[in-house]
């Protein structure tokens, strides 16, 4: 069943394991994949994407987990891309995003896929993008993409969901925290989760202060929506309902105020360019070769020549 | 580039022992694997589920139980009816002398004892699955 164009066939007619050979055909990123994912592009732009997001530790899995139980209940299929990153020297990866996502095993509304951030960061966020597809084309109602917010690209794929969840939890040094890594500004819906811990309240009321000050919310795009605060227990499911509320209620406030296709635009817009730009990248390193590369490096570290003349040369050599 | 190794690290069984499990788990992930955890107490139907949408290349199961002589064959039962009989599964723990050869017969590409060091599991799981 390698045929790409057949694994996209059976994925989008239900296919499980078609659609897990679809998602890593995308990490691969050949030639079948290209071909698979233009067969089931036009299948895409159904599902709701969440983006959920914060540091190590906030308990963004057991938040997911809660979110498509609750989301179950309502009948609504969910999709999940749970991302954690390769360590850079061996490109292995340990993921345990599933160890807090037992209870929704067995449940075929429900489908879980695991990925490592892998080379580079523009990949990452093409590959999560392509998987993102794969689930919305094969119909699931809800994608959740969990992320560690911690850095550019997960901030970046965060960014490209319709409504982004940004989880904080007390005695994190979580103001800080938030304020470094951009999150609170991409934040549609703010969650303090182990909210039964001491210092709740107190982080809660820093986010509130930040969301005051942070002017730039609501300017651009003249988005009036502004991020709820809600309080959860992700362990026992207390506050969830609230968060899952407040995701239909942006949904709804996207719909209503033609910010969902602004969205979208914008989405496609960062992916064109990501694209493009890696394409492009691909084919000036495949004509100038790894081995003239590797002597441009040595040239430009021994101060021979400076790092754009050398570009220049390279795209300009015919 | 050559494709990524995937493994599913799953312990089916009721004992809530995961050290060993764990350990395997970074040894692989520390030779380059992508290794997907499940955690405890894992029924041969979940980590048969997981496996697929993870599109696995291998799935090691760590059983301290002793129960393997029934928890392996039903992975690997399940494995093939959900249409997954090409993935690889090796077995950690406490697998007496005369049951290792018994899942040998059935399938299972290879069995690790307490005192195995993970640079030899890594090693044996790297070769296996990349022997095709």
């Amino acid at each position: 069943m390698e045929a790409a164009p057949l694994i996209a066939t059976q994925a989008l007619d239900g296919n499980r394991y078609a659609l897990a050979r679809l998602i890593s055909l995308i990490e691969d990123d050949g030639a079948d994949a290209r071909a698979a994912l233009a067969a089931l592009y036009p299948r895409t732009g159904q599902a709701h994407v969440v983006g959920v997001t914060g540091a190590p530790g906030t308990g963004k899995s057991t938040l997911v987990n809660e979110l498509a139980k609750a989301l179950r209940s309502q009948d609504v299929t969910v999709g999940i891309v749970a991302v954690d990153p390769s360590s850079p020297f061996t490109g292995g990866a340990l993921l345990g995003d599933r160890v807090r996502m037992r209870d929704l095993a067995g449940d075929p509304g429900v489908f879980i896929r695991s990925m490592a951030s892998r080379g580079s960061l523009g990949g990452l966020a093409r590959a999560t993008n392509d998987a993102v597809k794969a689930l919305d084309a094969a119909g699931f109602g809800v994608v959740l993409v969990e992320t560690v917010g911690a850095g550019q690209a997960e901030v970046d794929i965060a960014r490209t969901a319709h409504t982004t969840i940004v989880i904080e939890a007390p005695g994190l040094g979580d103001e800080v925290q938030a304020l470094k890594a951009g999150l609170m500004e991409i934040a549609d819906v703010l969650v303090v989760n182990k909210a039964d811990r001491p210092g709740a309240a107190n982080t809660a009321r820093a986010l509130e202060m930040v969301i005051n000050r942070n002017s730039t919310h609501g300017e651009e795009g003249k988005d009036t929506w502004r991020p709820p605060i809600l309080q959860t227990v992700a362990l026992d499911g207390s506050g969830v309902p609230q968060v899952l509320e407040a995701i239909a209620a942006h949904r709804a406030h996207l719909r209503a105020s033609g910010l969902w296709a602004k969205r979208e635009q914008m989405r496609v817009e960062t992916e064109l360019f990501n694209v493009l730009r890696q394409e492009l990248l691909d084919r000036a390193l495949a004509r100038v070769g790894e081995g003239e590369i590797r002597a441009w490096v040595k040239r430009i570290a021994a101060r021979e020549v400076d790092v754009y003349a050398a570009v220049q040369s390279i795209l300009d050599a015919d | 580039m050559s494709k990524r190794l995937r493994i599913l690290i799953a312990k089916p069984g009721l004992d809530g022992h995961d050290r060993g499990a764990k350990v395997i788990a970074r040894a692989l992930r520390d030779a380059g694997m992508e290794v997907i955890y499940t955690g405890l107490r894992q029924t041969p139907e979940m980590i048969v589920e997981s496996a697929l949408q993870e599109d696995v290349d291998g799935v090691g199961l760590s059983i301290l139980s002793g129960a393997h002589m029934t928890l392996v064959p039903r992975v690997l039962e399940e494995l093939r009816q959900a249409g997954l009989a090409h993935v690889k599964v090796f077995v950690g723990g406490i697998i007496p002398d005369e049951d290792v050869q018994a899942l040998q017969e059935l399938g299972v590409m290879g069995i690790f004892g307490p005192g195995a060091s993970t640079e030899v599991v890594a090693d044996f799981v790297r070769q296996q699955l990349t022997e095709g």
